[in-house]
């Protein structure tokens, strides 16, 4: 809901309260504002006022006593009660409309799934690739499903005036349509540890869909933007080697990547062989071939789903892992 | 020195009893204080207590303040600055504005305002005190054993998840609450059955009205929070399960539960403030109180729809949004009966005689702070509002206006007005009003930048923040430092009194309720014999009395020997 209600000090543009409206539901949200803001300034000035008028005109003079007044009065008393209620319901009303506008994600709009882990964000994007910062074209509804891998966060843009808990074990959803081409901090509301006050990233909104579809096919053309070392890493945190292959020496699920490179590995079957590049493709794509003694055959292949270039990429990764 | 009244005055048919034995110095030695079952020795070992806590959780805030005039380091790091916050907090809150006015005032005046010997049940008051000191020094514990970082909410799973003292402090919170309960109990058996001849519900002070209805609040909410904190102590000793989503535990049950109790206990905080300002509006305006049923009825009103509106915390936490419509709806009906009050305290003021004495002066800071207070909190009540501004600096500026701006500021009014009566002592009115006009300043300085801190765009919670916020930061901070100082003033100034102060007449603001009408400080059973009590407001049955120093009853004015009438129960 749209109230027409002017902002004194700034519109649109960044202002005394508020930073730039970023996102259709901005203005509605900071009408409402304005509305209450103006609201309360009357009723701030006016009891203030009156106090101030009652110290200086009723304040103690030697031999002058209070004036006895009425004690009660039902008119008046009514009638400070009942204006309070009908303005705090038409308060009610425009935040109840805007906030329907802000919580009802459309029917179709451009899907983003959110991870937000102690203390970073991560944005998948449909074509799969994911990214620390959040990447959005102008004009267009914009879907966040977001689940968080241990506490509570909480994303906020302020430009774009909309905020959402991200809970570990439920989805939360949040939708915005920028209006505006641009950066803005995007960040974590929610009380979540050490490194609360660094969750903090960008959101850059593209001015056209074919900017960001540009953007997006060039970010994600991995082996062309990153080291091999860094594309490895790309695929060891975003294909989900992280949950099981640790990188301090410690076993999980799996044998840590730490120092792994070159050294001989023992094998359920009592064979055994040094771990070079070989021995890591094939336990890539045929993960159940040679089972590190100690360890259960529970890993699934990747066969298909990661190029050669990938999986040098990765084993680049493991090398580089002293 | 007063005059001191003897049998030999022509005077001495005042009701008054200037006696050299009060409850102060009539038994001696530390058992006589740690064993007393009088009221106001309880009264007085609580609001040292709070003090204590109050300038520990003070020392916090002021360093927590100094980390901020910076986004990078200036102080110390971000655990440390984490668990500050939290202290300060969880300090501020259930060992400052929860007991402060209710069970450190309270304790004092209720049972003298009623004209009673003490509370219902002395022994359990004692208990309930001990009982706070043991919760406090579950406190004090946790901040040895490893500090506290989870916020004072306690929000799970951080909660359960934390290497931190989790469990010694919901332990201490757990018997802090006991605490609350007792008190609450206390005071609601003491004022059904111990208000004397001639009080009515409809001529009891609005203060203890407050105070009934905080303690409605204490007896039914606080429970909920025990039962909370129990249940996260075992999920983390046990991990059964309950808040912990691994284990298939909803968090957001959690918040439900908190704020059960916690959005009721804010008014456990404000109620009893709002009585104190009732009392001292009028007292000091020398005015009857403007619509007496219309506040009564209003303090029952808060009480009874602050349980209804424990959702609005939660508006982004994921709740349906029929929830959080229903929620928004309720928590506006809060605020009629707030301003309700507010207007009552301005049309009290309308045609008084305004004496500015440091607890007026106190009473007025209330009405200007608890007036931004309450109306920011309708920007947090409207829905669209709020998911901008939720967990952002502007709610941090709004509880303080409320917590720290109108319940402390209400508790600092109630010690002024009151310190004549507890202490015995008149205090410096000059450095008394100093100290009020640093706190005003400093307060406002402190906490009117971090709302536009909030709408900008700078979350709560933040141990560093982007370089645009440092201004505002820097004001917040200085404002905070006047703040701890003048409050570092005020507290000189009282106890200076004690032992510089002039003694003080029974009766030195003109009071009308009864515990004007006890010696101060009051004997050790308050009065003689049963006070009779009249409406607490009509200021016009006490005269000024140049020998005493002080105001005494109409009919002891030897001029006025025909006005008796006027005293008791007159309608007005």
């Amino acid at each position: 809901m749209k109230l027409f209600i002017p902002n004194l000090l700034a519109n649109g543009e960044a202002g005394f309260w508020f930073p730039s409206q970023g996102s259709t539901v901005a203005e509605s949200v900071d009408s409402v504002y304005f509305f209450i803001l103006y609201v309360c300034t009357f009723f701030f000035v006016l009891i203030v006022g009156l106090m101030v008028l009652f110290m200086i005109k009723y304040r103690h003079r030697p031999g002058v006593e209070a004036e006895k007044t009425v004690t009660h009065n039902l008119t008046l008393e009514l009638s400070w009660s009942v204006i309070p209620t009908l303005l705090t319901i038409v308060m009610f009303w425009i935040g109840f409309t805007s906030y329907l506008d802000m919580r009802t994600p459309p029917a179709s709009s451009y899907e983003i799934d959110v991870v937000a882990k102690k203390w970073s964000w991560a944005f998948k994007y449909p074509n799969g690739w994911i990214e620390s910062e959040l990447h959005i074209p102008k004009g267009e509804d914009v879907t966040l499903t977001m689940a968080s891998d241990d506490v509570i966060h909480s994303l906020w843009i302020p430009a774009f005036r909309t905020k959402m808990d991200v809970v570990p074990g439920r989805y939360t959803q949040e939708w915005f349509n920028a209006t505006k081409a641009g950066t803005y901090p995007l960040m974590c509301a929610e009380y979540c540890g050490q490194k609360h006050s660094e969750m903090v990233t960008n959101v850059v909104v593209h001015e056209t869909r074919g900017d960001f579809d540009k953007w997006l096919q060039v970010a994600s053309d991995i082996h062309k933007n990153k080291t091999p070392v860094e594309a490895g890493e790309y695929f060891y945190k975003s294909r989900g080697c992280i949950q099981c292959h640790s990188l301090d020496g410690v076993p999980k699920n799996g044998p840590s990547f730490k120092e792994l490179f070159g050294k001989e590995r023992k094998f359920t079957d009592g064979t055994s062989t040094i771990a070079d590049a070989n021995y890591i493709r094939q336990s890539i794509l045929e993960p159940q071939s040679k089972i590190v003694d100690g360890f259960r055959p529970i890993m699934p292949t990747f066969k298909g789903q990661l190029t050669d270039q990938d999986i040098s990429a990765i084993i680049a990764f493991i090398k580089s892992q002293k | 020195m007063a005059t001191v009244v003897d049998s030999s005055n022509p005077k001495s048919n005042f009701p008054i009893q200037y006696r050299e034995l009060n409850y102060l110095n009539c038994s001696k030695g530390w058992k006589s204080w740690f064993f007393t079952l009088d009221h106001k020795r309880i009264g007085i070992m609580y609001l040292i207590g709070v003090t204590c806590s109050f300038f520990l959780g003070g020392i916090f805030a002021v360093l927590l303040r100094t980390e901020l005039l910076s986004p990078s380091k200036v102080l110390m790091g971000p655990d440390a600055y984490n668990q500050m916050f939290t202290l300060h907090g969880a300090i501020m809150t259930f060992l400052v504005i929860i007991p402060g006015v209710p069970a450190a005032i309270g304790n004092i005046i209720l049972p003298v305002m009623l004209g009673a010997k003490d509370v219902a049940f002395p022994r359990m008051n004692l208990g309930s005190f001990y009982l706070w000191m043991f919760g406090a020094a579950f406190f004090l514990a946790a901040i040895v054993l490893g500090g506290l970082d989870t916020g004072w909410t306690f929000y799970t799973p951080y909660s359960i998840t934390t290497s931190t003292a989790v469990i010694t402090a919901l332990l201490g919170v757990f018997i802090l609450g006991f605490s609350s309960i007792f008190t609450g109990l206390n005071f609601i058996v003491t004022i059904h059955t111990m208000r004397p001849p001639g009080m009515t519900w409809f001529k009891m002070p609005l203060f203890l009205w407050a105070l009934y209805a905080t303690a409605l609040i204490q007896i039914l909410a606080t429970p909920v929070l025990g039962i909370t904190g129990l249940l996260l102590v075992v999920e983390r000793a046990f991990h059964i399960g309950i808040f912990d989503p691994t284990l298939g535990g909803d968090p957001v049950l959690f918040q439900h539960f908190f704020w059960f109790y916690s959005h009721p206990a804010v008014y456990v905080m404000i109620l009893p403030a709002m009585g104190v300002i009732s009392e001292v509006i009028a007292v000091h305006s020398r005015k009857h109180i403007f619509g007496y049923r219309f506040i009564a009825y209003s303090s029952i009103a808060i009480a009874v729809f602050g349980f209804l509106v424990w959702g609005h915390h939660m508006f982004v936490s994921g709740q349906s949004r029929m929830v959080a419509v229903i929620f928004s709806a309720i928590t506006f009906s809060v605020s009629i009966p707030s301003a309700i009050k507010v207007f009552n305290w301005l049309t009290t003021m309308y045609k008084g005689s305004i004496r500015f004495t440091t607890a007026m002066c106190y009473g007025l800071a209330f009405i200007f702070i608890f007036s931004i207070g309450g109306l920011t909190g309708l920007f947090l009540a409207t829905l669209a509002t709020d998911v901008h501004l939720h967990d952002t600096y502007f709610v941090v500026a709004h509880f303080h206006y409320v917590m720290m701006g109108s319940s402390l500021v209400g508790l600092f009014a109630a010690i002024h007005h009151w310190w004549p009566k507890i202490s015995g002592k008149m205090f410096n009115e000059f450095w008394g009003r100093i100290a009020c006009l640093g706190v005003f300043l400093g307060f406002n300085l402190t906490f009117f930048p971090q709302f536009i801190l909030g709408t900008r765009g700078m979350p709560r919670r933040y141990y560093t923040y982007l370089p645009e916020f440092q201004g505002l930061h820097i004001m917040s901070t200085m404002g905070a430092y006047l703040l701890g100082l003048s409050s570092a003033l005020m507290a000189g100034v009282l106890i200076y009194s004690v032992y510089r102060g002039k003694k003080a007449p029974a009766n030195p603001w003109g009071g009308a309720s009864l515990e004007w009408q006890c010696s101060s400080p009051p004997p050790h059973n308050n009065f003689d014999h049963p006070p009779l009590a009249g409406d607490p407001y009509v200021m016009e049955s006490v005269v000024y009395n140049e020998e005493v120093g002080g105001f005494v009853p109409v009919e002891c004015q030897g001029d006025n020997k025909e006005s008796v009438t006027a005293s008791g129960d007159k309608e007005v």
